[in-house]
């Protein structure tokens, strides 16, 4: 039986709850009262036919990403469309890479449509999509397990930065991922292309045919995956340091693309205890000191990528 | 993409996205699994603890590995509830956790699981005076029938809904709608019904009723007459008349049984409406949101003038309604005609008491469900046995750490008032039928005798340490403790 979605009010009497199906949204705005009341009023009457405009459209977000492929009709589908195409020739990727950011970015832009706002965030299990206007700011914390939510970084961001969207991405969470990363977590100037980054990238810190990692084919466990059988990360065992600084290496490098290709604006990656970090390389933009009100000393140069045990 | 229809994989209806669940594992939302060929809720598994109920309500992890500070390993803080614990039905299996711990000495067992309850109901107590139904009227959700009217109780409406008769015995959307119905009362949410040829009412359990689009704030003490009888000696020799506005039943002292006994002399009042009984008049207005449910606004135009042949000057006389919420005092000038005064010292507390006496009006939910064969299975090789255990009190029986209530006679038939359980403790399954929490603690000792499965007990400790799926609550503190032994003393 279809479980209607549900509103409401977080016990803080702040935050607006929204679930339906596997979607979660955890919102919030600052603001005038009313124009906050406008804005989860309409972040609400938005929200509850999400879920079914994109199972409507399923089987499309669930095939890989091509150059041909069809363009979906719903707008939050053509979000999701729009942030994995960059990736189409460099690896496989479908739709559902971006799913969780795009629909927070739809809400939140409902939002800051119906009323003005200082500041809102919309978190979709951990891919937020974030408001704010100049002198405004957000201070977000950063966990790499979630079974063990202890935090190993966090940060501040304003609007001179250009991030509007933070997404995390690892084995270990809700989604597959092809990788062993505990979490990436991308910085980018919306939530979908966060996302669907934090995939890539999460999916690259890898140590192909290792034998302590199990990996079984994704339709093993989930029949209608859309990653068919390609093998996803069920367990990882001990690493050695030196294996784990090789496997971060390989996420390091496909975030600096990312970066040199400005599609992302900065990525922390997290494996067994080791963190790096990767910033984009202009000084002119703030973006190197995003990570660096986190407990890790970031190393200054061009790139800025550490590592330390946590 | 064979492997998809196997027969051990499941296909979720909860959401549109539909999703094939393997034997074991759980849907896209992590809500909805798969146990043994079953669709079931899977949310996170909740532990009760009573040293967080003073402090922080809620406590989403306790898997921090700063927090182990030890202390937990005794035990006696943390109870294992069976909400997420999910059930081994319909399997002759032992229940998913069955988990031993230290308490004040004595060695506590605590058998966790969920049941699974197609024969179960709940029944709503709604505090209101106001006419829902006819008794065994049909109970409507969606149009569907999902229980009926029952017995009204003082001051409140009584009605059952649910029942293995309408969950399975129905059409197949009888049996949903059912379903969802229990589901949402269950867990605290909003649910509007019909009664045929009555009222239209939305409730939500701990909350005040919504009948017929009108919210239900107080429950009267009493009806404008019986308001009369409990509060006459108060008035007596303070006030020369008194009237007790109500839709229902507008009582006046000095006609009314209670006045006559104590020899309160008679005022030349009169009423407009239909008397009833000396002193008690219908009808004295229209129904509305005003003085004790009418419409009036000024309670003078209730009255007509007083009898010359026995007013007299300077009569005290007190309009009150039925909750106290309304007011005034008048006396009559040299024409007999009422003039308002403000209310004397001496009967503000009258008034006061009668406010005091209107509870709020709430809408009450009970879970009620009998727990079957192969969920005491579960619990012992001797299913008969833990029914016999739990007769002699031996086997506490709580639902989600609330404690429940057991009918006696044969099986075991429990009621749990669900505001005492934690939040959105129940699911359901397609059968259709409700999902809901239940635990049996008690002696270790007492387990073997009674055939329990001993050798699946596990030490707290081990329970605590896996981390996955698990979230910490803080006891109510109005429950008792769950793992408190028993003693001859202790509350079923």
């Amino acid at each position: 039986m279809r479980e209607p979605a549900l509103i409401r009010m977080l016990p803080d009497g702040r935050r607006l709850h929204l679930h339906d199906g596997p979607i979660d949204l955890i919102i919030e705005a600052n603001g005038p009262k009313q124009n906050v009341a406008a804005a989860y009023e309409a972040a609400a009457r938005r929200f509850v036919s999400i879920l079914d405009q994109l199972c409507a459209e399923l089987p499309l977000l669930r095939s890989q990403a091509r150059k041909n492929s069809p363009l979906p009709g719903g707008p939050i589908a053509r979000r999701m469309f729009a942030a994995v195409a960059p990736y189409s020739d460099l690896c496989f990727i479908t739709p559902m890479a971006a799913v969780a950011g795009a629909v927070a970015e739809d809400v939140l832009e409902v939002m800051t449509c119906a009323a003005t706002l200082d500041r809102a965030y919309v978190n979709n299990g951990g891919d937020i999509a974030l408001h704010f206007v100049p002198q405004r700011s957000y201070r977000v914390g950063m966990i790499e397990r979630p079974d063990h939510p202890s935090l190993f970084g966090s940060l501040e961001l304003s609007a001179s930065d250009f991030v509007r969207g933070i997404a995390t991405s690892g084995w270990r969470g809700r989604s597959f991922s092809l990788g062993i990363a505990d979490a990436v977590t991308v910085l980018a100037e919306n939530a979908a292309a966060a996302d669907a980054a934090a995939t890539v990238i999460a999916n690259a810190v890898n140590l192909p045919d290792h034998p302590a990692i199990t990996r079984v084919p994704a339709r093993q466990i989930a029949p209608d995956s859309d990653l068919g059988d390609l093998l996803v990360t069920r367990d990882v065992g001990p690493l050695t340091p030196s294996e784990t600084r090789s496997a971060l290496a390989k996420g390091v490098e496909m975030a600096e693309l990312l970066i040199a290709k400005k599609l992302i604006n900065s990525a922390a990656l997290c494996l067994e205890g080791q963190t790096s970090v990767v910033v984009i390389p202009s000084p002119s933009r703030r973006a190197r000191d995003l990570f660096s009100s986190s407990k890790h000393n970031t190393i200054q140069g061009s790139l800025l990528c550490n590592s330390a045990n946590t | 993409m064979t492997d998809v229809f196997r027969p051990d994989t499941v296909r979720c209806d909860a959401c549109p996205v539909l999703c094939y669940i393997k034997r074991g594992h759980a849907g896209a939302c992590d809500r909805y699994a798969n146990i043994e060929g079953q669709l079931v809720r899977v949310d996170p598994h909740i532990l009760l603890d009573r040293a967080k109920s003073q402090g922080t309500p809620l406590v989403p992890f306790l898997e921090r590995e700063g927090d182990w500070d030890g202390k937990i390993m005794k035990g006696q803080d943390t109870f294992v509830t069976a909400i997420g614990a999910g059930t081994t039905y319909p399997d002759y299996k032992p229940a998913p956790f069955i988990v031993s711990s230290e308490v004040e000495g004595v060695d506590m067992v605590t058998v966790v699981t969920e049941g699974i309850f197609s024969y179960c109901g709940v029944k709503l107590k709604i505090d209101t005076d106001r006419h829902l139904g006819a008794e065994r009227n049909l109970v409507r959700a969606q149009g569907e029938p999902v229980g009926h009217v029952t017995t009204a109780e003082y001051g409140s409406q009584m009605l059952s809904l649910g029942g293995v008769h309408h969950l399975t015995g129905g059409t197949k959307s009888e049996g949903r709608v059912t379903c969802e119905t229990l589901l949402d009362l269950c867990n605290g949410k909003d649910v509007e019904l019909a009664i045929d040829q009555g009222a239209s009412i939305r409730v939500a359990a701990g909350q005040p009723p919504v009948v017929n689009g009108q919210r239900e704030e107080r429950m009267r003490v009493g009806c404008g007459s019986a308001t009369i009888g409990m509060f006459a000696k108060q008035w007596f020799g303070k006030v020369d008349d008194v009237v007790v506005v109500d839709d229902h039943i507008t009582g006046v002292l000095s006609e009314h049984q209670a006045g006559k006994l104590l020899g309160v002399r008679e005022t030349g009042i009169a009423i407009h409406g239909r008397r009833s009984t000396p002193g008690r008049y219908f009808q004295v207005a229209e129904p509305g949101t005003g003085w004790g449910g009418t419409n009036i606004s000024d309670p003078l135009t209730i009255l007509k003038a007083f009898k010359p042949k026995f007013a007299w000057p300077h009569l005290r006389l007190l309009m009150v309604s039925t909750t106290g919420e309304q007011y005034a005092y008048y006396e009559l000038d040299e024409e007999l005609r009422p003039v308002e005064k403000e209310l004397p010292e001496g009967l503000k507390e009258s008034v006061a008491r009668i406010r005091e006496n209107c509870e709020p009006a709430l809408t009450t939910v009970l879970f009620m469900g009998g727990a079957g064969g192969s969920l005491r299975a579960g619990v012992t090789e001797n299913p008969v046995r833990l029914t016999e255990s739990v007769k002699r009190k031996l086997t506490r029986v709580t639902c989600g750490g609330a404690p429940a209530y057991i009918w006696p006679g044969g099986g075991i038939t429990f009621m749990v008032d669900v505001t005492r359980m934690p939040e959105n403790a129940f699911g359901y399954v397609p059968t259709p039928a409700l999902v809901a929490p239940i635990e049996f603690t008690l002696k270790k000792d007492d387990y073997a005798v009674l055939g329990g499965h001993v050798d699946y007990v596990r030490p707290l400790a081990a329970v605590l340490e896996e981390k996955e799926r698990r979230r910490q609550l803080a006891s109510l503190p109005q429950n008792p403790w769950p793992l408190k032994p028993y003693t001859a003393s202790s509350e079923s």
